[in-house]
């Protein structure tokens, strides 16, 4: 294999492993509440200034970072649930997604208004820009410990999800609200876990944007945000497997056009990936994985 | 155990219940019958504290505690013994009958005793266990009943709430229903209140009956007495029954 | 639908209304041309292009009840069209290499120009809308959305047309007020008209119930066909006037957060009320433009927008049908 493809094939590992992260929140809270949070991506930019915060004190130990990053997403996660989304709870899905679309552009001019407009860079603790050679490459500890962080996260969603008697809950509750009510189950519990996982999944995704591309700035969550929901909608909305699976569908296709295209088109990624969704939407809406969805009172 | 008095439900600008008086003590079943529209569901949706109360009082009396259904949260109602099987049965399609099965027992966070309780719905209904790691949205009609009233019943319930629990089964799959109902509430002391557009299924099962009509209760009585009232009944359930 | 009520006898009747409007126009216009200066001018021209695109988006999304946020690509792509024909000809080699020779000697007038970019505009939303409006609510929007940033990249890489990043600059500022005035005019009229014929009715029908319009033999597809072709037609159109307003052009000149201010001004007119997005457009435009000066002195860049998010989020919640909802306040609608 050549260095070349092997270099590619972790470019999109890494990619797909932060489209995964913020994905599943997508997922999940399409999933509990049918609202496509257009906000979600942003929790990205809050995790990545969080982590330079505190990274740029110094005084914390990195291996703690990413805990306190996440705790962080959860929390601002659940807040702008509770500000933005609480009161309009069952209006219109136009409703709900003007609502997520103003609560992104006010967490972005936020962030121009406290940040600056002016990108920052990034710096990573050591460990973590080593690298290692292996055979012909040398690739970055960061590229290795991306993936592993991200599945070792996916499975312990997956395993919540399944296993947890909160997390059947959650599954209850996207699948019949008004039955789940009815065994005692508070809406409002699940709808704040479904915000706060993703929250904080998103957070620890911008950890890792800053550390893998080394800029973050206010706006930075927006597009990429976009784009996981993309990879939502390839794995089949509602499933957080299938999210994960289409982050790195996306990640993977998104390396290779930019790798495997001669060069001048490598501009296009966006026009690309979105080209890929519009095509996505109109051919299989359902997603590559997900079932028919059915229509929700 | 439950007293309702000129209990009043608006949905968006219509009446829908008119003042609405009944009451049920412990240990009873008590039908409610009537006509497409009369407001049963509403009745049984207003208990569970799913819908706000425009008037009138709905009072619940459980182990000597005194619940206002208009200010108790829906989870605490289920959680003091109320319980609403609702109507379409509702079972979680995707999830397991198993995982059904231990999310009526939602509130409860004693897992032996939840074991205790899985045991005794597969006792009640062997068909559950055999199917216990299936999709719930596989079983047939029947079985999702047997599953309804079963994770119903993992809530401990002290008063059922039963919507339309005939609803789209075969008669013999019914009668097997209400065969297990009645005997629920011989041997466990469940108190149930069955909405039921059978109306003579319900009222052979049950001590007392309440006809509704229009969002009001037009007769009540006896289960027995209105049985053998039958005529009348039907004038009010426009021939349906 | 007030009509014969106590309240519609204080109403305007629609020609004291049109007269209104226009005197309105004229008298404003002639005041600038002869008093205002040249801030003014251009601050009055680019509050009229908000008003015409937020009318405009009203009757996309308002009329037909689609949700398409993809105003700027339809702008951004009007707007490159006309500048090919209107840039001046000696430059359009040095500017725009790749131009086809046939453009290389012309040198139109912006009406034609800005006609041209229109059809461009509506042509495209007229092949992308037969699939796209197909799609269910959240994917019309996240798919509109996407439109917005494909059509930014294209202009972005495409360096022979549009020069990039870099932007093209030395468009000439041929966007007089009056004509301005005049569009604006005629695209309230004429948005006016056609909520209020039959095709109009057949829009708000599809929108209340669609089902029910599809059973009274109304085509659903091709309604929204037509108010999508139409809104991104007048989206065109706007956007060709815009950079011969302010006489430069980049690949994100409108953008994502245009297309979400577009919305907040057609969310709080009230979706579907025309006069409503003229107050809203009228509100938002000269509110920002006020709040600019305490966003410097204060050095908070981004305080307008957090504004407009706020204020929007409240309306949903405390006025989920905007100001008006489908009504049109103070004029006779028959």
């Amino acid at each position: 294999m050549s260095g070349y493809l092997l270099q590619q094939i972790v470019n999109g590992l890494t990619l797909g492993s932060l489209y995964a992260l913020v994905a599943i929140g997508f997922s999940l809270i399409y999933g509990v509440v049918r609202l496509v949070n257009f906000a979600h991506g942003d929790l990205m930019m809050i995790g990545a200034f969080l982590t330079l915060a505190l990274v740029a004190g110094g005084e914390v130990a990195w291996a703690i970072v990413p805990l306190i990053v996440m705790a962080g997403g959860f929390v601002a996660g659940g807040a702008i649930e509770r500000l933005a989304f609480k009161s309009i709870r069952g209006a219109p899905m136009i409703t709900g997604f003007i609502v997520t679309l103003s609560a992104s552009v006010a967490i972005q001019n936020l962030g121009l208004m406290i940040l600056g407009d002016q990108p920052r860079n990034f710096l990573f603790p050591s460990v973590f820009r080593e690298r290692l050679e292996i055979g012909p490459v040398s690739l970055g500890v960061i590229d290795l410990a991306i993936p592993a962080a991200t599945l070792l996260l996916v499975a312990a969603v997956v395993a919540f999800v399944q296993r947890t008697r909160l997390g059947i809950a959650m599954r209850a509750v996207s699948e019949n609200p008004l039955a789940a009510r009815l065994m005692g189950i508070s809406l409002d519990r699940a709808v704040l876990v479904a915000f706060g996982l993703g929250g904080a999944l998103a957070a620890v995704a911008g950890l890792f944007w800053g550390g893998k591309f080394g800029q973050i700035d206010p706006l930075m969550g927006f597009v990429p945000g976009l784009k996981a929901f993309v990879a939502t909608i390839i794995g089949g909305v509602g499933s957080v497997g299938g999210a994960a699976l289409g982050g790195y569908i996306l990640g993977f296709a998104e390396v290779a056009f930019v790798g495997f295209m001669p060069a001048e088109y490598a501009g296009y990624r966006d026009a690309f990936v979105f080209g890929l969704l519009i095509l996505i939407l109109l051919v299989r809406p359902q997603g590559l994985f997900g079932r028919e969805e059915e229509q929700r009172a | 155990m439950l007293r309702l008095e000129d209990l009043q439900v608006t949905r968006g600008r219509t009446e829908v219940l008119r003042g609405i008086s009944l009451s049920l003590e412990a240990g009873e079943i008590a039908a409610l019958v009537g006509a497409n529209g009369a407001g049963k569901t509403t009745t049984l949706m207003t208990l569970s504290g799913l819908l706000p109360i425009a008037g009138g009082s709905a009072r619940l009396t459980l182990d000597g505690r005194e619940l206002d259904i208009a200010r108790t949260a829906p989870d605490r109602l289920v959680a003091a013994g109320l319980v609403h099987c609702p109507e379409g049965r509702q079972v979680f399609a995707r999830l397991t009958v198993e995982e059904n099965l231990r999310l009526g027992a939602y509130l409860n966070r004693d897992d032996r005793r939840i074991r205790q309780l899985l045991d005794e719905a597969y006792a009640l209904f062997p068909v559950l266990g055999e199917r216990r790691d299936l999709s719930a949205g596989g079983l047939s009609g029947g079985e999702q009943m047997m599953l309804a009233v079963g994770r119903a019943l993992m809530a401990e319930p002290k008063l059922l709430l039963l919507d339309e629990p005939s609803l789209g089964l075969a008669p013999q799959i019914t009668e097997r229903i209400f065969d297990t109902l009645a005997e629920l509430n011989r041997e466990r002391g469940v108190a149930m209140l069955i909405v039921e557009q059978n109306a003579m299924l319900a009222l052979e099962i049950a001590h007392k009956g309440f006809v509704m009509e229009a969002g009001s209760i037009v007769l009540s009585g006896a289960g027995r007495e209105l049985l053998e009232d039958a005529s009348v009944v039907e004038a009010y359930l426009g021939g349906a029954g | 639908m007030t009509a014969g009520s106590p309240a519609s006898s204080r109403r305007l009747s629609q020609l004291q209304a049109l007269v209104l409007l226009a005197v309105l126009l004229a008298g404003g216009v002639a005041l600038l041309e002869a008093f205002g200066s040249g801030y003014h001018r251009t601050l009055a021209a680019l509050t009229l292009i908000n008003v015409m695109l937020a009318v405009s988006l009203t009757m996309t999304n308002g009329f037909t009840g689609l949700f398409s946020l993809g105003h700027p690509a339809f702008m951004t792509l009007g707007a490159y069209v006309a500048i090919a024909f209107t840039y001046p000809a000696g430059r359009k080699s040095f500017a725009m290499p790749d131009l086809p020779a046939f453009f290389s000697g012309i040198e139109w007038p912006l009406p034609a120009g800005a006609l041209i970019g229109a059809i461009a505009a509506a042509a495209a939303a007229r092949i992308v809308g037969i699939s796209v409006l197909r799609l269910k609510v959240h994917y019309l929007a996240v798919a509109t959305l996407g439109l917005i940033i494909i059509v930014e990249t294209l202009a972005l890489n495409l360096d022979g047309l549009t020069r990039g990043g870099r932007g093209l600059t030395g468009i000439p500022r041929s966007a007089e007020l009056w004509l301005i005035a005049l569009c604006t005019l005629l695209v309230i009229v004429g948005c006016w008209r056609l909520k209020h014929a039959s095709v109009g009715r057949a829009m708000l029908a599809v929108r209340e119930n669609e089902m029910a319009a599809r059973c009274f033999g109304i085509d659903a597809v091709r309604l929204k066909v037509t108010a999508f072709v139409l809104g991104a037609g007048i989206a065109g159109f706007c956007g060709a006037l815009l950079p011969h307003v302010v006489a430069v052009m980049t690949p994100n000149s409108f953008g994502l957060m245009l297309a979400f201010n577009l919305v907040a001004m057609v969310v709080v007119g009230g979706q579907g009320s025309i006069l409503g997005a003229v107050f809203a457009a009228l509100a938002f435009s000269l509110g920002t433009e006020g709040l600019r000066p305490v966003e410097e002195s204060l050095g908070l860049y981004g305080l307008t927008q957090v504004v407009v998010a706020v204020v929007l989020i409240l309306v949903l919640i405390w006025r989920p049908k905007g100001l008006f909802g489908l009504d049109e306040p103070l004029v006779e609608t028959r």
